[in-house]
């Protein structure tokens, strides 16, 4: 079940992306823990920003919720911030600036205040880090007015991304699944001598092997695209399962009209998701979809969520509770029934 | 007079207010000021009792002083105000009828209804009702003050009750490092909502300011001039580049912490009423005072029936 790989990695294309926001704008801030030259952050994203803009991209103490605030005190003064937060899981301690204050802004003051603030953070399991530095905390941010959720993928190009994220005046928050990082970027519409993908509208990619009619649609955030595409590719290899993914970069506002005919066409529907059941966005596109597609949808919206327990450190038991390409494939290939 | 006794650099923040024995004569404007502010917070309590706001108010009577004092100092200044903001509005807008319209939901008012008492914004200006959260906000201000080559300055208004929220400690500690143009000014009443001070804070907001190296200034008396006097060359310090300054106002807030939820002794409170600024003032200078008292009553009084005879705001803003 391998894919070829072409072209940059994912955190090399982010890292691009941010150093041509940077060359295009001169009050964008970057704030974060471990950031500067030479380590570049804990991932390596922001290398080399803060030997070309010193004054702007900023050293942080261990402050996350500080500096999130920080970041709304720029905005409110016309600037725009982008907050790196060293793990997702953290993300709880901004929670407090971004739900309170930095959404709120934009319309609670009986005017539009254009808050341009992104919160960057590194998502998901599979590298062993343990509970607190491996969940998709997702849903806590979900349904927050003006809040945006956005998430990386490796379809997507990530300055186009940001540059919506920092231009509409609405916070985003962005959720980076940090296996994404070392694996490659796709563009120009291929992804090997097998899979394609085009874009549906500014969001959503659709992603395909050739214009027949889909066993399957499957429904998934840019995190899950390396554990998505070899399922799908070795359902069609070897099952003769043709899956059409849709692949959004924003979770929230959920916009589903540019791909429900898509998905009303399929024969079924999986709905894929990293964060565990008990909320989140899984569920919503779900409710989206049985009340705009009641009537046409053939079979019950599958939905596929790790169970809801703690991430164990232990390698073997992180892989064997978070998702795989295996499970994915499973289904695609009739072989769980769920 | 000796004022060094009563704005210093290194005192205790505990003790009650130290005014001047008679308090120096105020500019017309600046009692006015103080008046104005004093008669909206006591017609807020009775449109309260009246039915016509909801939710709750929380009134800065007693510490009208403050932003009076410091309004003339905090030119250029955004300032980051709090739940008990009305006072802090009003002494750099003197915008009676926004006010009332805002906390009212009728026209004309300043955030369209959509914030009211805690969330008010006009530019230069932004509170919010989440202890804390307005000082690392005000320290995004200072930064961006900082990296523009402007001369404002970043103010952010706390209580004592304020010093148990974590991202003021956060707040201080960056503010320092990038030498901010950050002004955290507190408003030490002794009490939070229901709690004293003395049952929420161990140690003293001084010795909060000398652990980050931030500059610190105890103001004990209620004297808008002699506040005037003693905080211009701090202020100026930190407009220059000295870093940011924590001022500690060590003042009493005579009313309910929002409507009726005084729990103190009915006999602490009258004495709190009798070392009140007004208390002072009306007792060295009566004749000025009543006078000043009774225009800005009349006032009050003339725009806020205005205001609650025009239409209440509608839906489609914001």
């Amino acid at each position: 079940m391998s894919v070829a790989i072409t072209g940059r990695r994912v955190s090399a294309g982010l890292n691009q992306a941010l150093h041509d926001l940077f060359a295009g704008d001169d009050r964008l801030f970057l704030l974060g823990e471990d950031v500067v030259d030479p380590y570049g952050g804990a991932f390596g994203v922001t290398r080399g920003l803060s030997t070309a803009y010193p004054d702007r991209v900023l050293g942080t103490p261990i402050s996350e919720g500080g500096i999130t605030g920080v970041a709304a005190g720029l905005a409110l003064c016309g600037d725009r911030a982008i907050v790196e937060v060293m793990f997702g899981d953290f993300i709880t301690l901004c929670v407090d600036p971004l739900v309170n204050f930095i959404s709120k802004s934009v319309t609670m003051y009986g005017r539009r205040l254009p808050m341009g603030v992104v919160v960057r953070c590194p998502v998901g399991g599979n590298r062993g880090y343990g509970p607190t530095h491996s969940q998709n905390l997702q849903k806590l941010l979900f349904g927050v007015p003006n809040l945006q959720l956005l998430e990386l993928s490796p379809l997507h190009d990530p300055r186009r991304t940001l540059d919506r994220a920092l231009a509409g005046g609405e916070p985003a928050v962005f959720f980076e699944d940090k296996v994404l990082y070392t694996t490659p970027e796709y563009r120009a519409g291929r992804i090997d001598n097998c899979l394609r993908f085009a874009p549906v509208d500014e969001s959503w990619m659709l992603v395909d092997a050739d214009d027949g009619p889909a066993d399957w649609v499957v429904i998934a955030p840019g995190g899950l695209v390396p554990r998505l595409l070899p399922a799908m590719r070795a359902a069609l290899v070897d099952d003769e399962v043709l899956t059409r993914a849709l692949v959004p970069d924003r979770l929230w506002p959920l916009d589903l009209d540019p791909v429900l005919p898509v998905v009303g066409d399929a024969t079924r529907v999986l709905v894929v998701e990293d964060g565990p059941a008990g909320g989140g966005w899984a569920a919503e596109v779900t409710r989206v979809l049985y009340e705009r597609l009641w009537g046409r949808l053939r079979h019950p919206v599958r939905i596929l969520q790790p169970p809801c327990a703690v991430i164990p450190a232990a390698t073997h038991l992180e892989r064997d509770l978070l998702l795989q390409s295996e499970i994915i494939y499973r289904i695609l290939a009739g072989g769980d029934d769920g | 007079m000796d004022t060094r006794s009563r704005v210093s650099w290194s005192a205790e923040s505990t003790g009650p207010p130290d005014g001047p024995a008679v308090p120096l004569s105020l500019d017309p404007t600046d009692l006015d000021m103080l008046l104005l502010i004093r008669h909206v917070e006591l017609g807020l309590l009775k449109l309260f009792a009246a039915g016509h706001l909801g939710g709750t108010t929380h009134t800065c009577l007693g510490q009208e002083y403050v932003p009076v004092a410091l309004n003339p100092l905090l030119q250029p200044a955004f300032v980051f105000s709090n739940h008990r903001g009305h006072g802090h509005y009003l002494a750099q807008f003197g915008d009676v009828a926004g006010l009332i319209a805002e906390v009212t939901g009728r026209e004309g008012a300043v955030c369209g209804g959509r914030g009211g008492s805690q969330h008010l914004y006009r530019t230069g200006f932004c509170s919010t009702g989440v202890q804390g959260e307005n000082v690392p906000v005000a320290l995004g201000a200072a930064l961006h003050f900082r990296t523009s080559g402007s001369d404002s300055l970043a103010v952010a208004y706390i209580g004592d009750g304020t010093w148990g929220e974590g991202v003021v400690y956060e707040a201080l500690n960056m503010a320092r490092l990038w030498r901010a143009p950050l002004v955290v000014v507190v408003e030490n009443n002794g009490i939070a909502q229901t709690t004293p001070t003395s049952r929420a804070m161990a140690g003293s907001i001084a010795a909060r300011a000398a652990a980050f190296d931030v500059r610190y200034a105890h103001v004990a008396v209620n004297c808008v001039r002699t506040i005037r006097a003693e905080l211009a060359e701090p202020l100026r310090q930190t407009r220059a580049g000295a870093g940011p300054l924590v001022i500690e106002f060590r003042t009493d807030r005579l009313g309910p912490h929002s409507k009726g939820d005084d729990t103190r002794d009915p006999a602490v409170v009258r004495e709190l009423w009798e070392r009140d600024w007004a208390a002072g003032y009306a007792r060295a200078y009566p004749t000025e005072f009543a006078s000043a008292d009774e225009r800005q009553r009349e006032f009050v009084a003339a725009v806020t029936a205005e205001v609650l005879a025009r239409p209440l705001v509608g839906s489609a803003a914001g």
